[in-house]
């Protein structure tokens, strides 16, 4: 008999793996970015279900609400009629399906071996889960133990935004405009 | 309980789409999405290890790969607006030079 908790992982799973191979499988991009969407939200839902409620908070606002969105502005911007003449299956097939054996046999083993190791206990919550809960337990960490890092990120993420204007804005045309 | 395998092998799998993605796809804009599926399945490896280990550096981990997705999706897109806007073509296969 099948707990809750394994029903509804089961059906994340499931949906997530179905429609990361529609990503990968339909022509149109628009297609591929939505069923993208969909996995980021089963992989939210599974975060859900290890007590991260805060990353799943997250994985909604930021890769749904932000990175997923600005693919399909970017895909908009450009003309649809060129992407979907691409063909499904071209000649680098076969590497991809060597490539992602090769990787599958080695998670496998990896698992495999390690199975008795990865028997770890998971009943215990990570903190006292009653006066405090994940996302006050994660700032804590973050603002004391990782703070040089969290600093870093901010100047990486200024970076970035110079970074794509100056990648994104119109070239000045050489005539001297 | 779920244990521990299963979200690896789930994490696994979602990789290796992932990858298949990545190599057969010549589209540059659906060869991005298999890069945000890929690092996807390993947040999702550290969330389940952040979990199973009791110990939350892991989710911390998973925040900064966050910001790298978003810093990459930024730049990475912005490359693309570029690319077509000299190329008029977003095959991977036809932007094999720096110069115009």
């Amino acid at each position: 008999m099948m707990t809750f908790d394994q029903i509804l992982f089961y059906a994340l799973a499931v949906i997530a793996v179905l429609s990361a191979i529609m990503v990968i499988t339909r022509r149109n991009p628009v297609h591929s970015a939505l069923f993208l969407i969909t996995t980021l939200f089963c992989v939210a839902g599974i975060y859900l279900q290890l007590h991260a409620e805060f990353l799943a908070a997250v994985q909604v606002i930021v890769y749904v609400g932000g990175i997923m969105v600005l693919f399909l502005f970017v895909i908009m911007l450009v003309n649809l009629e060129t992407l979907s003449q691409e063909r499904r299956f071209n000649r680098q097939w076969h590497i991809a399906i060597l490539v992602s054996v090769v990787l599958l046999v080695e998670f496998g083993t990896i698992i495999w071996r390690g199975k008795a190791a990865l028997q770890l206990p998971a009943n215990q919550p990570l903190m006292d889960t009653l006066t405090t809960n994940n996302s006050e337990q994660l700032g804590v960490v973050l603002y004391q133990q990782y703070m040089l890092p969290f600093e870093i990120a901010s100047f990486l993420l200024l970076v970035a935004i110079i970074g794509a204007v100056i990648l994104a804005k119109r070239r000045l045309s050489s005539d001297g405009k | 309980m779920v244990p521990l395998n299963y979200f690896l092998i789930l994490a696994a799998i979602l990789f290796s789409i992932g990858v298949i993605g990545f190599v057969m796809k010549r589209n540059v804009i659906t060869m991005f999405m298999s890069i945000e599926l890929m690092l996807n399945s390993v947040n999702l490896t550290f969330v389940a290890f952040s979990r199973y280990i009791q110990n939350l550096s892991g989710q911390i981990f998973v925040f900064f790969v966050m910001v790298i997705a978003a810093a990459e999706a930024a730049v990475g897109l912005a490359i693309i607006v570029a690319l077509y806007r000299n190329r008029e073509s977003l095959n991977v296969d036809e932007a094999d030079r720096m110069k115009l």
